[in-house]
Protein backbone atom coordinates (compact mmCIF):
# COMPACT_ATOMS: atom_id res chain seq x y z
CA UNK A 1 0.00 0.00 0.00
CA UNK A 2 3.02 2.24 0.37
CA UNK A 3 3.49 2.33 -3.38
CA UNK A 4 -0.09 3.43 -3.81
CA UNK A 5 0.36 6.38 -1.55
CA UNK A 6 3.42 7.52 -3.46
CA UNK A 7 2.05 7.11 -6.96
CA UNK A 8 -1.45 8.26 -6.18
CA UNK A 9 -4.61 7.45 -8.05
CA UNK A 10 -2.93 6.27 -11.23
CA UNK A 11 -1.39 3.42 -9.31
CA UNK A 12 -4.67 2.45 -7.67
CA UNK A 13 -6.38 2.27 -11.01
CA UNK A 14 -3.62 0.14 -12.47
CA UNK A 15 -3.78 -2.20 -9.51
CA UNK A 16 -7.55 -2.43 -9.85
CA UNK A 17 -7.26 -3.29 -13.51
CA UNK A 18 -4.98 -6.23 -12.87
CA UNK A 19 -6.46 -7.40 -9.65
CA UNK A 20 -9.83 -5.91 -8.77
CA UNK A 21 -9.85 -8.10 -5.68
CA UNK A 22 -7.38 -5.78 -3.98
CA UNK A 23 -10.01 -3.14 -3.45
CA UNK A 24 -13.15 -5.25 -3.22
CA UNK A 25 -11.44 -7.48 -0.74
CA UNK A 26 -11.39 -4.62 1.68
CA UNK A 27 -15.02 -3.66 1.22
CA UNK A 28 -17.96 -4.61 -0.96
CA UNK A 29 -18.71 -1.42 -2.86
CA UNK A 30 -22.24 -0.97 -4.13
CA UNK A 31 -22.08 2.56 -5.43
CA UNK A 32 -19.13 4.67 -6.30
CA UNK A 33 -19.19 8.29 -7.41
CA UNK A 34 -16.01 9.65 -8.96
CA UNK A 35 -15.51 13.38 -9.47
CA UNK A 36 -19.15 14.06 -10.17
CA UNK A 37 -20.05 17.56 -11.36
CA UNK A 38 -23.72 18.41 -11.78
CA UNK A 39 -25.31 21.43 -13.39
CA UNK A 40 -28.63 23.12 -13.83
CA UNK A 41 -28.09 25.08 -17.00
CA UNK A 42 -24.94 27.03 -16.23
CA UNK A 43 -25.30 26.86 -12.47
CA UNK A 44 -23.04 24.25 -10.95
CA UNK A 45 -24.79 22.31 -8.21
CA UNK A 46 -22.10 19.72 -7.45
CA UNK A 47 -18.33 20.01 -7.63
CA UNK A 48 -16.00 17.05 -7.81
CA UNK A 49 -18.03 14.84 -5.53
CA UNK A 50 -16.47 11.45 -4.92
CA UNK A 51 -18.06 8.99 -2.59
CA UNK A 52 -17.96 5.23 -2.09
CA UNK A 53 -20.90 3.42 -0.59
CA UNK A 54 -20.66 -0.07 0.78
CA UNK A 55 -23.27 -2.73 0.25
CA UNK A 56 -25.92 -3.00 2.99
CA UNK A 57 -24.81 0.21 4.59
CA UNK A 58 -26.88 3.28 5.34
CA UNK A 59 -25.24 6.50 4.23
CA UNK A 60 -26.66 9.80 5.43
CA UNK A 61 -26.12 12.97 3.46
CA UNK A 62 -26.35 16.11 5.55
CA UNK A 63 -25.79 19.76 4.85
CA UNK A 64 -27.60 23.10 4.72
CA UNK A 65 -30.30 23.83 2.12
CA UNK A 66 -28.97 24.25 -1.39
CA UNK A 67 -25.76 22.33 -0.69
CA UNK A 68 -26.48 19.86 -3.49
CA UNK A 69 -27.40 16.85 -1.39
CA UNK A 70 -30.69 16.21 -3.19
CA UNK A 71 -29.01 16.80 -6.54
CA UNK A 72 -26.40 14.20 -5.68
CA UNK A 73 -29.14 11.73 -4.76
CA UNK A 74 -30.87 12.37 -8.07
CA UNK A 75 -27.64 11.81 -9.98
CA UNK A 76 -27.49 8.30 -8.52
CA UNK A 77 -30.70 7.19 -10.30
CA UNK A 78 -30.35 9.65 -13.17
CA UNK A 79 -33.44 11.60 -12.15
CA UNK A 80 -31.24 14.70 -12.26
CA UNK A 81 -31.45 14.65 -16.05
CA UNK A 82 -35.25 14.33 -15.89
CA UNK A 83 -35.33 17.65 -14.05
CA UNK A 84 -33.36 19.16 -16.93
CA UNK A 85 -29.92 18.97 -15.33
CA UNK A 86 -26.66 17.67 -16.69
CA UNK A 87 -23.70 15.95 -15.05
CA UNK A 88 -20.24 14.64 -15.78
CA UNK A 89 -17.96 12.30 -13.90
CA UNK A 90 -18.52 8.64 -13.27
CA UNK A 91 -20.98 6.80 -11.08
CA UNK A 92 -20.51 3.06 -10.75
CA UNK A 93 -23.18 0.65 -9.58
CA UNK A 94 -21.61 -2.73 -8.83
CA UNK A 95 -18.59 -1.49 -10.76
CA UNK A 96 -20.53 -0.62 -13.92
CA UNK A 97 -21.02 2.91 -15.19
CA UNK A 98 -24.69 3.85 -14.76
CA UNK A 99 -24.56 5.97 -17.91
CA UNK A 100 -23.73 3.02 -20.10
CA UNK A 101 -27.20 1.56 -19.77
CA UNK A 102 -30.78 2.65 -20.21
CA UNK A 103 -31.86 4.77 -17.21
CA UNK A 104 -35.05 2.69 -17.08
CA UNK A 105 -33.07 -0.39 -16.03
CA UNK A 106 -31.01 1.65 -13.57
CA UNK A 107 -34.12 3.03 -11.85
CA UNK A 108 -35.49 -0.47 -11.33
CA UNK A 109 -32.33 -1.25 -9.40
CA UNK A 110 -32.12 2.09 -7.61
CA UNK A 111 -35.47 2.96 -6.04
CA UNK A 112 -36.44 6.33 -4.65
CA UNK A 113 -38.61 7.69 -1.86
CA UNK A 114 -39.49 11.37 -1.98
CA UNK A 115 -39.72 14.11 0.61
CA UNK A 116 -43.46 14.47 0.32
CA UNK A 117 -45.44 11.25 0.53
CA UNK A 118 -46.92 10.98 -2.93
CA UNK A 119 -49.15 7.96 -3.39
CA UNK A 120 -51.07 8.01 -6.68
CA UNK A 121 -54.26 9.73 -5.48
CA UNK A 122 -56.66 7.86 -7.72
CA UNK A 123 -55.36 4.41 -6.78
CA UNK A 124 -56.11 2.06 -3.92
CA UNK A 125 -53.41 1.02 -1.45
CA UNK A 126 -52.98 -2.26 -3.32
CA UNK A 127 -52.75 -0.59 -6.71
CA UNK A 128 -50.23 1.93 -5.41
CA UNK A 129 -47.85 -0.82 -4.36
CA UNK A 130 -48.49 -2.69 -7.59
CA UNK A 131 -48.05 0.44 -9.71
CA UNK A 132 -44.36 -0.10 -10.41
CA UNK A 133 -44.89 -3.72 -11.39
CA UNK A 134 -47.69 -2.79 -13.74
CA UNK A 135 -45.83 0.17 -15.21
CA UNK A 136 -42.84 -2.02 -15.92
CA UNK A 137 -44.95 -4.73 -17.44
CA UNK A 138 -43.81 -7.07 -14.67
CA UNK A 139 -47.45 -7.63 -13.77
CA UNK A 140 -48.00 -10.66 -15.93
CA UNK A 141 -45.91 -12.99 -13.81
CA UNK A 142 -49.00 -13.55 -11.70
CA UNK A 143 -47.55 -12.97 -8.27
CA UNK A 144 -48.77 -9.42 -7.79
CA UNK A 145 -50.72 -10.13 -4.61
CA UNK A 146 -47.72 -11.92 -3.13
CA UNK A 147 -45.32 -9.15 -4.04
CA UNK A 148 -47.68 -6.48 -2.70
CA UNK A 149 -48.00 -8.32 0.62
CA UNK A 150 -44.25 -8.86 0.88
CA UNK A 151 -43.52 -5.20 0.08
CA UNK A 152 -46.05 -3.91 2.58
CA UNK A 153 -44.58 -6.22 5.22
CA UNK A 154 -41.09 -4.98 4.46
CA UNK A 155 -42.39 -1.44 4.82
CA UNK A 156 -43.96 -2.40 8.18
CA UNK A 157 -47.37 -1.37 6.94
CA UNK A 158 -49.02 -4.70 6.25
CA UNK A 159 -50.64 -5.14 9.67
CA UNK A 160 -52.14 -1.68 9.52
CA UNK A 161 -53.65 -1.89 6.05
CA UNK A 162 -54.21 -5.58 5.31
CA UNK A 163 -57.97 -5.22 5.80
CA UNK A 164 -58.28 -2.07 3.74
CA UNK A 165 -56.15 -2.72 0.69
CA UNK A 166 -58.89 -1.45 -1.59
CA UNK A 167 -59.13 1.88 0.21
CA UNK A 168 -57.69 4.95 -1.47
CA UNK A 169 -53.96 5.49 -0.99
CA UNK A 170 -54.61 9.00 0.31
CA UNK A 171 -57.03 7.87 3.02
CA UNK A 172 -54.30 6.78 5.43
CA UNK A 173 -52.17 9.01 7.67
CA UNK A 174 -49.11 10.90 6.42
CA UNK A 175 -46.65 8.48 8.03
CA UNK A 176 -48.53 5.52 6.60
CA UNK A 177 -48.54 7.18 3.18
CA UNK A 178 -44.78 7.53 3.33
CA UNK A 179 -44.39 3.85 4.25
CA UNK A 180 -46.77 3.07 1.39
CA UNK A 181 -44.39 4.93 -0.92
CA UNK A 182 -41.50 2.90 0.50
CA UNK A 183 -43.47 -0.29 -0.19
CA UNK A 184 -44.16 0.94 -3.71
CA UNK A 185 -40.44 1.49 -4.27
CA UNK A 186 -39.58 -1.93 -2.78
CA UNK A 187 -42.12 -3.78 -4.93
CA UNK A 188 -39.98 -3.52 -8.06
CA UNK A 189 -37.21 -5.23 -6.10
CA UNK A 190 -34.44 -2.63 -6.17
CA UNK A 191 -30.96 -3.08 -4.71
CA UNK A 192 -30.43 0.49 -3.59
CA UNK A 193 -32.96 2.78 -1.96
CA UNK A 194 -32.56 6.55 -2.18
CA UNK A 195 -34.52 8.55 0.38
CA UNK A 196 -34.87 12.29 0.02
CA UNK A 197 -35.77 13.64 3.46
CA UNK A 198 -38.38 10.90 3.88
CA UNK A 199 -39.47 12.01 7.34
CA UNK A 200 -39.20 15.78 7.10
CA UNK A 201 -42.97 16.25 6.87
CA UNK A 202 -43.79 13.79 9.66
CA UNK A 203 -44.39 14.01 13.40
CA UNK A 204 -41.94 12.34 15.83
CA UNK A 205 -43.73 9.00 16.18
CA UNK A 206 -44.14 8.26 12.45
CA UNK A 207 -40.58 9.53 12.01
CA UNK A 208 -39.34 6.99 14.55
CA UNK A 209 -41.19 4.29 12.63
CA UNK A 210 -39.50 5.26 9.38
CA UNK A 211 -36.13 5.20 11.13
CA UNK A 212 -36.77 1.75 12.57
CA UNK A 213 -37.75 0.68 9.10
CA UNK A 214 -34.50 1.96 7.62
CA UNK A 215 -32.61 -0.10 10.19
CA UNK A 216 -34.56 -3.21 9.15
CA UNK A 217 -34.24 -2.56 5.41
CA UNK A 218 -30.48 -2.26 5.57
CA UNK A 219 -30.23 -6.06 5.76
CA UNK A 220 -31.48 -6.32 2.19
CA UNK A 221 -30.77 -2.95 0.65
CA UNK A 222 -28.12 -0.30 0.41
CA UNK A 223 -29.68 2.96 1.57
CA UNK A 224 -28.73 6.57 0.98
CA UNK A 225 -30.75 9.07 2.93
CA UNK A 226 -30.71 12.83 2.61
CA UNK A 227 -31.75 14.51 5.80
CA UNK A 228 -31.94 17.88 7.44
CA UNK A 229 -32.22 16.28 10.80
CA UNK A 230 -28.80 15.59 12.30
CA UNK A 231 -30.08 13.39 15.10
CA UNK A 232 -31.74 11.29 12.45
CA UNK A 233 -28.51 10.96 10.50
CA UNK A 234 -26.72 9.98 13.72
CA UNK A 235 -29.38 7.40 14.57
CA UNK A 236 -29.84 5.62 11.26
CA UNK A 237 -26.61 5.77 9.31
CA UNK A 238 -23.31 3.92 9.23
CA UNK A 239 -21.51 6.64 7.32
CA UNK A 240 -22.28 10.31 6.94
CA UNK A 241 -21.33 12.71 4.19
CA UNK A 242 -21.36 16.43 4.89
CA UNK A 243 -22.08 18.55 1.82
CA UNK A 244 -21.54 22.26 1.64
CA UNK A 245 -21.92 24.55 -1.38
CA UNK A 246 -21.94 21.61 -3.77
CA UNK A 247 -18.81 20.04 -2.42
CA UNK A 248 -18.31 17.07 -0.20
CA UNK A 249 -16.52 18.43 2.88
CA UNK A 250 -16.18 15.27 4.88
CA UNK A 251 -17.23 11.66 4.54
CA UNK A 252 -16.59 9.25 7.33
CA UNK A 253 -18.00 6.89 9.87
CA UNK A 254 -21.12 8.48 11.36
CA UNK A 255 -19.85 8.25 14.90
CA UNK A 256 -16.69 10.05 13.92
CA UNK A 257 -18.53 12.79 12.03
CA UNK A 258 -20.70 13.54 15.04
CA UNK A 259 -18.12 13.17 17.78
CA UNK A 260 -14.74 13.99 16.29
CA UNK A 261 -15.00 15.45 12.80
CA UNK A 262 -11.65 16.23 11.24
CA UNK A 263 -12.76 19.41 9.49
CA UNK A 264 -13.80 22.60 11.25
CA UNK A 265 -16.81 23.26 8.93
CA UNK A 266 -18.28 19.85 9.68
CA UNK A 267 -17.92 20.44 13.37
CA UNK A 268 -19.59 23.84 13.10
CA UNK A 269 -22.49 22.33 11.20
CA UNK A 270 -23.10 19.28 13.38
CA UNK A 271 -22.88 21.32 16.54
CA UNK A 272 -25.45 23.71 15.12
CA UNK A 273 -23.24 26.74 14.70
CA UNK A 274 -24.54 27.30 11.16
CA UNK A 275 -26.95 25.81 8.60
CA UNK B 1 -72.09 61.30 -2.58
CA UNK B 2 -72.62 58.85 0.19
CA UNK B 3 -70.26 55.87 -0.01
CA UNK B 4 -73.10 53.43 0.54
CA UNK B 5 -75.24 54.92 -2.23
CA UNK B 6 -72.31 54.97 -4.60
CA UNK B 7 -71.66 51.32 -3.92
CA UNK B 8 -75.32 50.44 -4.47
CA UNK B 9 -75.34 52.19 -7.84
CA UNK B 10 -72.16 50.44 -8.91
CA UNK B 11 -73.48 47.03 -7.91
CA UNK B 12 -76.79 47.68 -9.63
CA UNK B 13 -75.04 48.49 -12.91
CA UNK B 14 -72.89 45.39 -12.64
CA UNK B 15 -75.95 43.27 -11.90
CA UNK B 16 -77.93 44.74 -14.81
CA UNK B 17 -75.10 44.08 -17.24
CA UNK B 18 -74.90 40.50 -16.08
CA UNK B 19 -78.64 40.15 -16.49
CA UNK B 20 -78.43 41.56 -20.02
CA UNK B 21 -76.09 38.73 -20.97
CA UNK B 22 -78.64 36.14 -19.90
CA UNK B 23 -81.65 37.79 -21.55
CA UNK B 24 -80.87 37.08 -25.24
CA UNK B 25 -80.05 33.45 -24.47
CA UNK B 26 -83.35 33.03 -22.69
CA UNK B 27 -85.32 34.79 -25.44
CA UNK B 28 -83.74 32.67 -28.17
CA UNK B 29 -84.42 29.49 -26.24
CA UNK B 30 -88.00 30.42 -25.42
CA UNK B 31 -88.94 31.56 -28.93
CA UNK B 32 -87.42 28.53 -30.62
CA UNK B 33 -88.92 26.17 -28.11
CA UNK B 34 -92.42 27.68 -28.22
CA UNK B 35 -92.54 27.89 -32.00
CA UNK B 36 -90.71 24.67 -32.75
CA UNK B 37 -91.90 22.24 -30.09
CA UNK B 38 -95.10 21.61 -32.07
CA UNK B 39 -93.11 20.09 -34.93
CA UNK B 40 -91.22 17.63 -32.77
CA UNK B 41 -92.41 14.06 -33.15
CA UNK B 42 -90.88 10.77 -34.27
CA UNK B 43 -91.96 11.34 -37.84
CA UNK B 44 -90.22 14.71 -37.96
CA UNK B 45 -87.03 13.14 -36.65
CA UNK B 46 -87.00 9.93 -38.68
CA UNK B 47 -88.72 10.64 -42.01
CA UNK B 48 -87.58 12.07 -45.33
CA UNK B 49 -88.80 15.53 -46.29
CA UNK B 50 -91.67 15.46 -48.75
CA UNK B 51 -93.54 17.82 -51.03
CA UNK B 52 -90.69 20.24 -51.67
CA UNK B 53 -89.56 20.14 -48.01
CA UNK B 54 -92.85 21.69 -46.91
CA UNK B 55 -93.90 18.45 -45.21
CA UNK B 56 -92.33 15.35 -43.73
CA UNK B 57 -89.24 15.05 -41.57
CA UNK B 58 -85.62 16.18 -41.50
CA UNK B 59 -84.02 12.77 -41.08
CA UNK B 60 -81.42 13.17 -43.85
CA UNK B 61 -80.20 16.43 -42.32
CA UNK B 62 -79.89 14.89 -38.84
CA UNK B 63 -78.11 11.85 -40.23
CA UNK B 64 -75.83 14.03 -42.35
CA UNK B 65 -74.83 16.12 -39.34
CA UNK B 66 -74.09 12.94 -37.38
CA UNK B 67 -71.92 11.64 -40.24
CA UNK B 68 -70.06 14.93 -40.46
CA UNK B 69 -69.48 15.15 -36.71
CA UNK B 70 -68.23 11.57 -36.52
CA UNK B 71 -66.04 12.15 -39.56
CA UNK B 72 -64.58 15.34 -38.12
CA UNK B 73 -63.83 13.57 -34.82
CA UNK B 74 -62.26 10.66 -36.67
CA UNK B 75 -59.69 13.02 -38.17
CA UNK B 76 -59.31 15.61 -35.43
CA UNK B 77 -59.21 13.59 -32.18
CA UNK B 78 -56.21 11.34 -32.89
CA UNK B 79 -54.30 14.15 -34.56
CA UNK B 80 -55.15 16.67 -31.85
CA UNK B 81 -54.56 14.44 -28.84
CA UNK B 82 -51.31 13.01 -30.17
CA UNK B 83 -49.90 16.40 -31.04
CA UNK B 84 -50.93 17.72 -27.62
CA UNK B 85 -49.05 14.82 -26.00
CA UNK B 86 -46.03 15.67 -28.09
CA UNK B 87 -46.19 19.36 -27.22
CA UNK B 88 -46.64 18.82 -23.48
CA UNK B 89 -44.54 15.74 -22.81
CA UNK B 90 -41.79 15.67 -25.40
CA UNK B 91 -41.07 19.00 -27.05
CA UNK B 92 -38.56 21.34 -25.51
CA UNK B 93 -39.18 25.06 -25.35
CA UNK B 94 -37.71 25.88 -28.75
CA UNK B 95 -38.50 28.39 -31.47
CA UNK B 96 -40.23 25.64 -33.44
CA UNK B 97 -42.49 24.56 -30.59
CA UNK B 98 -43.39 28.19 -29.97
CA UNK B 99 -44.31 28.63 -33.62
CA UNK B 100 -46.44 25.49 -33.46
CA UNK B 101 -48.24 26.75 -30.34
CA UNK B 102 -48.78 30.15 -31.94
CA UNK B 103 -50.14 28.45 -35.06
CA UNK B 104 -52.66 26.55 -32.96
CA UNK B 105 -53.85 29.71 -31.25
CA UNK B 106 -54.23 31.40 -34.63
CA UNK B 107 -56.01 28.40 -36.09
CA UNK B 108 -58.64 28.90 -33.39
CA UNK B 109 -59.13 32.49 -34.50
CA UNK B 110 -59.69 31.82 -38.20
CA UNK B 111 -63.29 32.63 -39.24
CA UNK B 112 -65.29 29.55 -40.15
CA UNK B 113 -66.03 30.72 -43.69
CA UNK B 114 -62.29 30.76 -44.34
CA UNK B 115 -62.17 27.09 -43.35
CA UNK B 116 -64.96 26.55 -45.86
CA UNK B 117 -62.96 28.16 -48.66
CA UNK B 118 -59.82 26.30 -47.58
CA UNK B 119 -61.74 23.01 -47.70
CA UNK B 120 -63.10 23.87 -51.13
CA UNK B 121 -59.63 24.63 -52.43
CA UNK B 122 -57.77 21.69 -50.90
CA UNK B 123 -60.15 18.79 -50.44
CA UNK B 124 -62.88 19.43 -53.00
CA UNK B 125 -60.79 20.71 -55.90
CA UNK B 126 -57.09 19.98 -55.40
CA UNK B 127 -57.39 16.49 -53.90
CA UNK B 128 -60.47 15.81 -56.01
CA UNK B 129 -62.73 14.49 -53.25
CA UNK B 130 -65.53 16.66 -54.69
CA UNK B 131 -68.31 18.01 -52.53
CA UNK B 132 -68.55 15.01 -50.23
CA UNK B 133 -68.83 13.84 -46.65
CA UNK B 134 -65.08 13.23 -46.76
CA UNK B 135 -64.29 16.84 -47.73
CA UNK B 136 -66.77 18.23 -45.19
CA UNK B 137 -65.46 16.04 -42.37
CA UNK B 138 -61.87 17.01 -43.08
CA UNK B 139 -62.77 20.70 -43.16
CA UNK B 140 -64.71 20.49 -39.91
CA UNK B 141 -61.91 18.38 -38.44
CA UNK B 142 -59.35 21.09 -39.11
CA UNK B 143 -61.72 23.66 -37.64
CA UNK B 144 -62.10 21.80 -34.32
CA UNK B 145 -58.44 20.77 -34.14
CA UNK B 146 -57.37 23.79 -32.04
CA UNK B 147 -60.22 23.19 -29.58
CA UNK B 148 -59.09 19.62 -29.09
CA UNK B 149 -55.38 20.41 -28.92
CA UNK B 150 -55.86 23.25 -26.46
CA UNK B 151 -58.10 21.32 -24.10
CA UNK B 152 -55.86 18.24 -24.33
CA UNK B 153 -52.83 20.35 -23.52
CA UNK B 154 -54.55 21.87 -20.52
CA UNK B 155 -55.65 18.43 -19.36
CA UNK B 156 -52.12 17.05 -19.67
CA UNK B 157 -50.55 20.05 -17.98
CA UNK B 158 -52.94 19.76 -15.04
CA UNK B 159 -51.62 16.28 -14.21
CA UNK B 160 -49.20 16.86 -11.30
CA UNK B 161 -45.51 16.60 -12.15
CA UNK B 162 -44.99 14.24 -9.21
CA UNK B 163 -46.95 11.51 -11.04
CA UNK B 164 -44.40 11.56 -13.83
CA UNK B 165 -41.44 11.68 -11.46
CA UNK B 166 -42.66 8.81 -9.30
CA UNK B 167 -43.46 6.75 -12.33
CA UNK B 168 -40.00 7.31 -13.83
CA UNK B 169 -38.34 6.59 -10.50
CA UNK B 170 -40.12 3.23 -10.41
CA UNK B 171 -38.34 2.30 -13.62
CA UNK B 172 -41.08 3.09 -16.11
CA UNK B 173 -39.99 4.40 -19.48
CA UNK B 174 -41.13 7.82 -20.62
CA UNK B 175 -43.81 6.32 -22.85
CA UNK B 176 -45.02 3.95 -20.10
CA UNK B 177 -45.20 6.96 -17.80
CA UNK B 178 -47.30 8.92 -20.28
CA UNK B 179 -49.46 5.95 -21.16
CA UNK B 180 -50.19 4.74 -17.61
CA UNK B 181 -49.52 7.61 -15.22
CA UNK B 182 -50.47 10.71 -17.21
CA UNK B 183 -53.04 9.91 -19.89
CA UNK B 184 -55.62 8.22 -17.63
CA UNK B 185 -55.73 11.35 -15.49
CA UNK B 186 -55.95 13.66 -18.50
CA UNK B 187 -58.63 11.64 -20.27
CA UNK B 188 -61.71 13.38 -18.82
CA UNK B 189 -60.27 16.77 -19.78
CA UNK B 190 -59.47 15.53 -23.27
CA UNK B 191 -63.01 14.18 -23.55
CA UNK B 192 -64.44 17.51 -22.50
CA UNK B 193 -62.56 19.24 -25.30
CA UNK B 194 -63.73 16.62 -27.73
CA UNK B 195 -67.35 17.19 -26.81
CA UNK B 196 -66.96 20.94 -27.18
CA UNK B 197 -65.51 20.19 -30.61
CA UNK B 198 -68.56 18.08 -31.43
CA UNK B 199 -70.83 20.97 -30.54
CA UNK B 200 -68.92 23.28 -32.80
CA UNK B 201 -68.71 20.85 -35.70
CA UNK B 202 -72.44 20.17 -35.48
CA UNK B 203 -73.45 23.80 -35.48
CA UNK B 204 -71.23 25.48 -38.07
CA UNK B 205 -72.66 26.28 -41.51
CA UNK B 206 -69.88 28.03 -43.38
CA UNK B 207 -67.31 25.19 -43.44
CA UNK B 208 -69.82 22.75 -44.95
CA UNK B 209 -71.37 25.24 -47.33
CA UNK B 210 -68.91 24.65 -50.19
CA UNK B 211 -67.56 21.27 -49.17
CA UNK B 212 -70.48 18.92 -48.61
CA UNK B 213 -73.90 20.35 -47.86
CA UNK B 214 -76.68 19.63 -50.33
CA UNK B 215 -79.76 21.76 -50.85
CA UNK B 216 -82.02 18.76 -51.15
CA UNK B 217 -81.34 15.08 -51.78
CA UNK B 218 -84.06 12.56 -52.44
CA UNK B 219 -82.07 9.71 -50.92
CA UNK B 220 -79.57 9.20 -48.13
CA UNK B 221 -75.80 9.31 -48.87
CA UNK B 222 -74.39 5.91 -49.83
CA UNK B 223 -70.68 6.52 -49.25
CA UNK B 224 -68.27 9.10 -47.92
CA UNK B 225 -67.89 10.47 -51.43
CA UNK B 226 -71.55 11.49 -51.56
CA UNK B 227 -72.97 14.82 -50.66
CA UNK B 228 -75.33 15.01 -47.73
CA UNK B 229 -77.85 17.33 -46.21
CA UNK B 230 -76.87 18.77 -42.82
CA UNK B 231 -78.88 20.50 -40.10
CA UNK B 232 -77.32 23.98 -40.07
CA UNK B 233 -77.35 24.33 -43.86
CA UNK B 234 -80.83 22.82 -44.09
CA UNK B 235 -82.02 25.42 -41.63
CA UNK B 236 -80.50 28.17 -43.74
CA UNK B 237 -82.12 26.78 -46.89
CA UNK B 238 -85.62 26.40 -45.53
CA UNK B 239 -85.47 29.76 -43.80
CA UNK B 240 -84.21 31.88 -46.69
CA UNK B 241 -84.08 29.98 -49.99
CA UNK B 242 -87.40 28.16 -50.25
CA UNK B 243 -90.67 30.03 -49.90
CA UNK B 244 -93.70 28.51 -48.27
CA UNK B 245 -92.04 26.31 -45.64
CA UNK B 246 -94.29 26.16 -42.57
CA UNK B 247 -92.94 28.04 -39.57
CA UNK B 248 -93.15 24.99 -37.32
CA UNK B 249 -90.80 23.06 -39.57
CA UNK B 250 -88.28 25.89 -39.58
CA UNK B 251 -88.36 26.37 -35.85
CA UNK B 252 -88.52 22.63 -35.30
CA UNK B 253 -85.30 22.22 -37.28
CA UNK B 254 -83.65 24.99 -35.27
CA UNK B 255 -84.83 23.34 -32.08
CA UNK B 256 -83.40 19.95 -33.08
CA UNK B 257 -80.03 21.55 -33.89
CA UNK B 258 -80.06 23.55 -30.68
CA UNK B 259 -80.97 20.52 -28.58
CA UNK B 260 -78.26 18.46 -30.23
CA UNK B 261 -75.59 21.05 -29.42
CA UNK B 262 -76.99 21.73 -25.93
CA UNK B 263 -77.01 18.03 -25.06
CA UNK B 264 -73.39 17.76 -26.13
CA UNK B 265 -72.34 20.79 -24.14
CA UNK B 266 -74.25 19.52 -21.12
CA UNK B 267 -72.39 16.23 -21.39
CA UNK B 268 -69.13 18.18 -21.39
CA UNK B 269 -70.14 20.10 -18.28
CA UNK B 270 -71.20 16.97 -16.41
CA UNK B 271 -68.00 15.23 -17.37
CA UNK B 272 -65.89 18.14 -16.20
CA UNK B 273 -67.78 18.25 -12.93
CA UNK B 274 -67.20 14.56 -12.35
CA UNK B 275 -63.53 15.04 -13.14
CA UNK B 276 -63.10 17.90 -10.71
CA UNK B 277 -64.88 16.02 -7.96
CA UNK B 278 -62.73 12.94 -8.40
CA UNK B 279 -59.50 14.92 -8.34
CA UNK B 280 -57.81 14.73 -5.00
CA UNK B 281 -54.54 16.51 -5.58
Amino acid sequence: MVIIRIKGTVMIETLQKFSPAIVSHKMDLKLEAKTVNAFFGKTQALQNVSLSIEKNHVVAIIGPSGCGKSTFLRCLNRMHEVAGGTMNGTILLDGKDIHENDPVNLRRRVGMVFQKANPFPTMSIFDNVAAGLRLNGMAHNGHIAEIVERSLQQAALWNEVKDSLSKNGMSISGGQQQRLCIARALAVNPEVLLMDEPASALDPIPTAKIEELIYELKKDYTIIIVTHNMQQAARVSDETAFFYLGEIIEFDNTKKIFTAPSIKQTEDYVTGRFG
Amino acid sequence: MNVQVEQKIAFSILFLCTLLVVVPVLIILVIIFVKGAGALNLGFLFEMPTNGMTEGGIFPAILGTLYLVLGALFFAVPLGVLSAIYLVEYSQETVLSRIVKLAIVNLAGVPSVVYGLFGLGIFVLFLGFGASILSGSLTLGIMILPVIITSSREALESVPQSFRIVSLSLGASKWQTIRHSVLPHALPGILTGTILGIGRAAGETAPILFTVAAFYLPKLPQSMFDQTMALPYHLYVISTQVPGIPETIRYGTALVLLLLVLIMNLAAIILRYQFRRRKKW
